[in-house]
């Protein structure tokens, strides 16, 4: 049984507002290519809070604040100086740049240890299990400071896009119509990156550097697969942020004791329920998810392997001297399918659509069938009659085409076929085209 | 790091001579030309790619912007917006600083320069081109909203308006940009290209618009690659490559000799050019 208590709630909302402060920002970094900018601030943020610190003698939210806004605009400019002056690609001159302010940073850390309790573990996975230990009197209650820091930085945030809304979706689309309209795209591009900068400072007591890599780019990245638009984009990142801190806290909390652990740690699970739900979207999108591309293709097979099969009975009706129905072995509508489901669902479809009915020994055509069959045929062989006059392709190359656009010539299409073609009596191999039905 | 483009960073070494600004010598500038170009040099890192530009555009001609590749077409376009930075020179718009004049500028960029997966539509791309009319941190007003539809409506997008951008062909992605352009009613249109990768339909449509605006008295120049249009699209032609060949009335200054001239070691591409003129003149 999960035992539920004070101490969770408050892991929950810090962990919330943490979580969507940074996937608002952090979705404007995936749309612009730079996700990889979040990891480099991630890091080089690490001097900047040990430098306020070292200098102001306090972690007031103010000093760490400056402190973030003087090494986001400093990490910025550096890496833009390295990339230009050493003509390196930006993945190189992040790396470049930002491995060596953390490294700096933690030798500032060791440094100010002994004076004060900044201690590199809690920086890259957070404490928010111990954020509760922590309280500052607010509105005449005891609130934690870090839910306090993390909700004053979803604001911040919320009015920084919310006011730069417009300006930041131009430049993040088209940075040169931006500038050439006078909303400079670099100076916007200093604001995104100052922001970023302060969310990480923001969050880094609560739920580490690692864990809040994953909030910038994780739930935008789920959004991005769902969404069409920017503004619903920022919604539905902020919603699998707060899903993934929520999922996260609660599998924390009933997980251990299923496998066998004592503990485990909330962020990283807050972590992982983000991965979990990126894979969920990835394979189940209806857009672009994985399955649904796999179910588009089974399905287009299945239409191609039926017409197939009409087809195939047509031309078995049609040899000289055949008279009675001819009949479909189950093996050759096995041997045309890619794959059980495809031959599945083409025999399922044929039947359904009511165009063949099983008899002994496989399957023949039905009257509605063989009108059907009858439509194809003849829009196939007007296609390679059309493809042989207009396209001057050879006749034995214009089957797989044809076989091809069949199944896509409707009505008016057939009509101005026939009219183009010369409503020709026999096909380029000299087989007969099937009249023209009344529709 | 900060956009898509590239960035000039260091001065080229470039010969110091150079004739005095403006100076009387040189082209006779008007005050009243839409685009006044004013010596300008460009350089990505140490190469020049504009050297010593000194021309006006005249008012309401469609202009082609003529030259092989590398020559600084759309290097030139970017100059006059004020894209790139301008080693040497200035830019004047209707004699003004471009600063004072950006309303009166509408820009087409290359197709390829931004990302067409971006979760944006048809209509918001085309509301774009009013950001500028309206300022930091203020949104476009119901009347924005309108222009931008009626300009979706001129180029034939108005059923495509809440698409995806990412579902449109190449003709029809260089429909919203054109569009978007038009929304900004600009007096000064500048074009990268708008007939690349567009089929032929698109094209004589857009050909017919690029008309229609220079017939309301507005300057095009448009970046342009195909040779044998060239005569029939644009009544004005800047031949460049690196430096201003030539430029002047299409009738006038677009010949074979000109033409040889500004692609210099090129000469197998013009030979259909060439063919092509001939048969004309």
């Amino acid at each position: 049984m999960i035992s539920w208590s004070v101490i969770d709630t408050w892991i929950i909302i810090v962990g919330v507002l943490s979580a969507v402060g940074c996937a608002l920002p952090g979705a404007y970094l995936l749309l612009r290519r730079q996700s990889m900018m979040g990891d480099a601030i991630s890091h080089s943020v690490l001097p900047g809070i040990a430098g306020a610190y070292l200098i102001m003698g306090n972690r007031e939210p103010l000093t760490l604040f400056l402190g973030a806004i003087v090494i986001g605009i400093v990490t910025t400019v550096l890496i833009r100086l390295v990339k230009h002056g050493g003509k390196i690609e930006d993945g190189a001159a992040m790396g470049v740049v930002f491995t060596a302010l953390f490294a700096l940073g933690l030798v500032m850390i060791r440094r100010a240890a002994d004076h004060v309790d900044l201690d590199p573990d809690c920086v890259l996975y957070g404490a928010i299990e111990l954020t509760f230990l922590d309280t500052v009197p607010f509105l005449g209650m005891d609130v934690p400071r870090a839910a306090l820091l993390t909700g004053g930085m979803l604001l911040a945030n919320v009015l920084f896009l919310g006011l730069l809304y417009k300006e930041l979706k131009l430049s993040s689309f088209d940075p040169g119509l931006s500038d050439a309209l006078g909303y400079s795209s670099r100076f916007l591009h200093h604001l995104l990156m100052v922001a970023i900068a302060a969310t990480m400072v923001a969050s880094f007591e609560a739920v580490g550097s690692i864990l809040v890599i994953a909030m910038l780019i994780v739930p935008p990245a789920c959004a991005y697969l769902l969404c069409n638009r920017l503004l619903p984009m920022l919604l539905v990142s902020a919603g699998f942020a707060a899903a993934s801190a929520v999922l996260g806290h609660l599998s924390a909390i009933a997980l251990p004791p299923v496998l066998g652990y004592e503990d485990t740690s909330t962020a990283g699970m807050m972590a992982l329920a983000a991965g979990v739900l990126f894979g969920g979207v990835f394979f189940l999108s209806p857009k672009s998810g994985v399955l649904a591309q796999s179910w588009r293709r089974v399905r287009l097979g299945a239409q191609l392997l039926s017409e197939e099969v009409l087809g195939v009975l047509y031309r078995r009706q049609e040899a000289p001297g055949v008279s009675a129905r001819p009949v479909l072995a189950p093996e050759e509508l096995r041997r045309g399918a890619q794959g059980r489901t495809v031959e599945w669902l083409a025999g399922r479809r044929l039947v359904r659509q009511g165009y063949v009915r099983p008899v002994p020994g496989g399957f023949e055509l039905t009257e509605p069938g063989l009108h059907e069959a009858r439509r194809l045929i003849r829009a196939h062989r007007l296609w390679e009659t059309w493809l042989v006059e207009e396209m001057n392709l050879r006749p034995d190359h214009v089957h797989g085409p044809a076989s091809r656009l069949e199944s896509v010539t409707g009505e008016a299409m057939e009509e101005e076929l026939a009219r183009e073609t010369g409503a020709p009596a026999m096909d380029p191999h000299a087989r007969r085209i099937p009249p023209a039905e009344k529709h | 790091m900060e956009t898509r483009t590239d960035r000039p960073t260091t001065r080229p070494a470039v010969p110091e001579h150079r004739p005095a600004p403006a100076s009387p010598a040189g082209t006779d500038h008007s005050p009243n030309a839409p685009i006044s170009i004013h010596d300008v040099t460009v350089a990505y890192d140490r190469k020049p790619v504009l050297w010593d530009v000194d021309l006006d555009v005249p008012e309401g001609r469609l202009v082609g912007l003529i030259g092989p590749n590398g020559a600084g077409k759309s290097t030139l376009l970017k100059a006059i917006l004020g894209l790139v930075p301008v080693i040497s020179g200035r830019v004047a718009i209707y004699g003004k600083p471009l600063s004072k004049q950006r309303k009166l500028l509408g820009y087409v960029p290359q197709r390829e320069s931004v990302d067409w997966d971006f979760p944006v539509t048809v209509r918001d791309v085309v509301q774009m081109g009013l950001y500028g009319q309206v300022g930091w941190f203020r949104r476009l007003r119901r009347e924005h909203v309108r222009r931008a539809d009626e300009a979706l409506e001129r180029v034939g997008m108005t059923d495509l308006a809440d698409r995806q951008i990412s579902q449109l062909s190449g003709g029809q992605q260089q429909r919203v940009f054109l569009a978007r352009a038009l929304a900004q009613d600009a007096q000064i249109y500048l074009m990268d290209e708008p007939f690349a990768g567009v089929d032929s339909a698109t094209e004589k449509s857009i050909v017919a618009l690029l008309h229609d605006l220079r017939n309301a008295g507005r300057t095009v120049v448009c970046v342009h690659h195909d040779l044998q249009t060239v005569a029939a699209y644009f009544d004005y032609v800047i031949l460049l490559n690196m430096r201003v060949v030539t430029h002047g009335a299409t009738a006038d200054v677009y010949t074979e000799e000109n033409l040889r001239k500004t692609y210099g070691g090129q000469l197998t591409l013009l030979s259909s050019a060439a063919t092509a003129l001939a048969q004309r003149h």
